[in-house]
């Protein structure tokens, strides 16, 4: 047990206070490790701003999803009559509404920025490779989070696009139909299907959510933030003052919290504007079809996922017959690259061609479209091996060497295009140009052990490069 | 004056981002008409648009989420809802149900009438326009169809359910068509629309039926959610205040960075 310590003669109620505090639980202790004496790298830039913009929307989702639930019905009954209870008879209810449903949207705006701000400047690399994971976790609980939660207004997108997700589970060979019936508790989506979804997103997958945000904050604070250089501030190396303290730090407490205040105003302006004068954004964030009772008899002529989740959707949609040929013919290619060229032993050679004779004839005997399942699948959990798949020598994309940038930038565009293509109703050029997206999504992520060595990078400064605002 | 042209700034602003949407796809019928959106702001307008719902929809369709007393909002008094648009026996605080029977209602024209609360924010297509702009053109291109079962067709909603509820204020219509050659393929033609034929005329002058629909549709449009009068102008308020907030932030920030080197 530490020492107890006596707060000084004749000082204030205030300090008697947190002396006897700091006895007994470590206020003081953590306020500084975590804010006033967490040393930050001063040479942050503006894409560092979408952390704290992620932590403020979560805080913005719990709020008013609170309130929500408070005049929610979750029954298939009463569910959307009681969404329109919330948005004509709660005082202040529309307000309330439109801040969870846009704080939804908003929440993927900025942890896709948060992800790409990580992407680009390595943050995944030793010694934060555990951060990425939990980050990772925490945007998979985010996608649970919004699908179940999409199905509370119990509107017709609600209904078919939750219908259309929990089949793809029954794709899954051997227990599939068991797994999808699980899932809905009955064998459409029905009113028990609403309930547990209810239950999971108001109550399991906010507490995984929260241990998870708590977890990736510990870890970031124990290794340090990374920063635009990509050097670190606190290694043996770095330079630092007459207390140990690094020179190219600041304590988070004043100075990036001000920081962040600032980027906060910047951000409720675009936030409120949409609440305010577009919460439906052009049927983005609201979409149309949901201002229409779920009716289990008609099929809406298009079913689209919102927009955060249409990326993976397009994968899904993309990994047709003639898709899972093509991946088997890659497959042999890779195999008779590895015995020309490969430089492996014989045994080696041998595993990697037995390997793929077997995943060949698994793809061939199962269904494209459990596949899809599995594409879909797959690219999200590739994220979390990032760390290592990256052999890059230097951490952040500022002393790549040119064309990692050009990468990264085709990188953005075809995950933007495949949103896109998730969104429209799906045509042959549509299809034919998702496939060749995910093909290039893949093979960014598997052949990064390959590619992010290729080249030969910048020098990487000393410290940080800072210039004084 | 000022607030009701800020009003309608953002209303158009609005609907301008509902075009830049493309969502949905649209099922069929014609190009949509544009709604005259000032129609929102004209609490004379909403209130005949009341009066016109009550009197020609409310028959069939309900409006289950919208209660009778909210009508306030459009400038009515209680005592005036109660004698003029309340039916017998109503409360001014239920909401607009119908006694028409759902399964009866399928029985007679082959689909249940759907709840209108909310219809006007449900219609919208992103290609294709508003909700609004959706009601205001059905609600204008009935036509005689005796092939039909009602005897009505609709351009807006091909083979529609519903006969033309408002003929007597129209009149009775039909429609010409051609048959042309199809532009992307010769072997085939296409049904062409090649206008109206009055058959019979109506209490109302075609424009003045114009005038009506409006109305009307802005009625619909302002039942789908009363709050969004108050929803633009609280945003005004909150988007003054931040703009004051981030200023300050941003100069506080500026001071507290300015001895970093």
């Amino acid at each position: 047990m530490a020492e107890f310590k006596e707060a000084p003669a004749g000082a204030s109620a205030g300090v008697k206070l947190l002396t006897w505090v700091d006895n007994r639980f470590p206020a003081s202790k953590l306020y500084k490790e975590h804010l006033s004496e967490y040393y930050a790298p001063k040479n942050f830039n503006w894409w560092y701003i979408f952390g704290s913009m992620a932590l403020l929307v979560l805080v913005i989702q719990i709020v008013t999803g609170i309130f929500l639930v408070m005049h929610y019905k979750p029954d298939a009954a009463l569910a959307f009559a009681s969404v329109e209870y919330i948005m004509r008879d709660v005082p202040w209810g529309w307000l309330i509404r439109y801040m969870h449903s846009t704080g939804a949207s908003a929440f993927f705006v900025v942890v896709y920025l948060h992800m790409f701000r990580g992407l680009i400047y390595g943050s995944y690399r030793k010694p934060r490779e555990l951060v990425w994971i939990f980050g990772c976790g925490i945007f998979l609980c985010l996608m649970a989070e919004a699908f179940m939660g999409y199905l509370l207004p119990w509107g017709q997108m609600s209904y078919w696009g939750a219908q259309v997700i929990v089949n793809l589970f029954a794709a899954v060979p051997f227990v599939g139909p068991d797994l999808a019936l699980l899932i809905r508790g009955d064998y459409v989506v029905s009113d028990a299907t609403l309930n547990r979804f209810f239950s999971f997103h108001v109550i399991a997958v906010p507490l995984v959510l929260l241990g998870l945000v708590v977890a990736h904050i510990i870890a970031l604070h124990e290794v340090g933030s990374n920063n635009p250089d990509g050097v670190e501030i606190k290694g043996p190396k770095a330079p630092k003052d007459a207390h140990g303290k690094p020179l190219d730090g600041i304590p988070f407490h004043p100075y990036y919290t001000v920081h962040d205040i600032f980027g906060v105003g910047l951000f409720l302006m675009v936030f409120t504007a949409i609440v305010f004068f577009s919460p439906e954004l052009g049927g983005y964030f609201l979409e149309y079809n949901n201002f229409i009772p779920a009716d289990p008899l008609k099929t809406p002529a298009h079913i689209a996922p919102v927009w955060y989740f249409t990326p993976f959707y397009s994968m899904l949609r993309a990994t047709t017959d003639v898709m899972v040929n093509v991946l088997v013919v890659i497959m042999a290619a890779g195999v008779v690259l590895t015995w020309l060229k490969g430089n492996f032993s014989t045994k080696g050679k041998l595993i990697a061609t037995v390997a793929v004779l077997i995943a060949a004839a698994l793809l061939k005997i199962f269904d494209a479209k459990f596949w899809g399942v599995v594409v879909m699948g797959g690219a999200v959990v590739i994220l979390f091996f990032l760390p290592w798949l990256d052999h890059s020598p230097v951490k952040s994309i500022r002393y790549r060497p040119d064309w990692h940038k050009y990468l990264y930038g085709v990188f953005v565009v075809v995950f933007l295009v495949l949103g896109y293509l998730g969104i429209k109703p799906p045509s042959d050029i549509g299809t034919l140009v998702s496939q060749v997206g995910t093909l290039f999504y893949f093979g960014f992520f598997l052949l990064m052990p390959w590619w992010s060595k290729l080249g030969t990078p910048k020098p990487v400064p000393e410290r940080v490069t800072f210039h004084p605002h | 004056m000022m607030k009701k042209i800020i009003a309608k700034l953002l209303i158009a602003a609005s609907a301008g981002l509902g075009l830049a949407g493309g969502v949905q796809a649209s099922g069929g019928g014609i190009d949509w008409d544009k709604f005259p959106q000032e129609k929102m702001t004209d609490m004379a307008a909403l209130q005949h648009g009341a009066k016109l719902f009550v009197n020609y929809c409310l028959n069939c369709h309900s409006a289950a989420f919208m209660r009778y007393n909210r009508l306030r909002d459009l400038g009515l008094s209680e005592a005036q809802i109660k004698s003029n648009l309340l039916f017998a026996g109503d409360k001014v605080g239920e909401t607009m149900k119908v006694s028409l029977d759902p399964k009866q209602a399928k029985d007679w024209f082959g689909a249940t009438p759907p709840d209108l609360t909310v219809i006007a924010r449900s219609r919208a297509d992103g290609a294709k326009g508003s909700g609004a702009d959706y009601l205001y053109t059905y609600m204008r291109t009935f036509y005689r169809d005796e092939t039909k079962a009602t005897g009505w067709n609709n351009l807006a909603f091909p083979s529609v359910a519903m006969p033309h509820v408002m003929w007597e204020l129209q009149g009775q219509r039909a429609a010409k068509f051609a048959e042309e050659p199809d532009p992307h393929d010769h072997a085939k033609t296409v049904h062409v629309f090649k206008g109206f034929e009055q058959l019979t005329p109506g209490s109302l002058s075609p424009a003045q039926y114009d005038q009506a629909v409006a109305d009307l549709v802005a009625y619909l449009q302002w039942m789908g959610e009363p709050a969004q009068g108050q929803r633009f102008r609280l945003g005004v308020l909150v988007l003054l205040f931040l703009s004051v907030f981030t200023l300050f932030a941003w100069r506080l920030n500026a001071s507290y960075w300015k001895d970093v080197k």
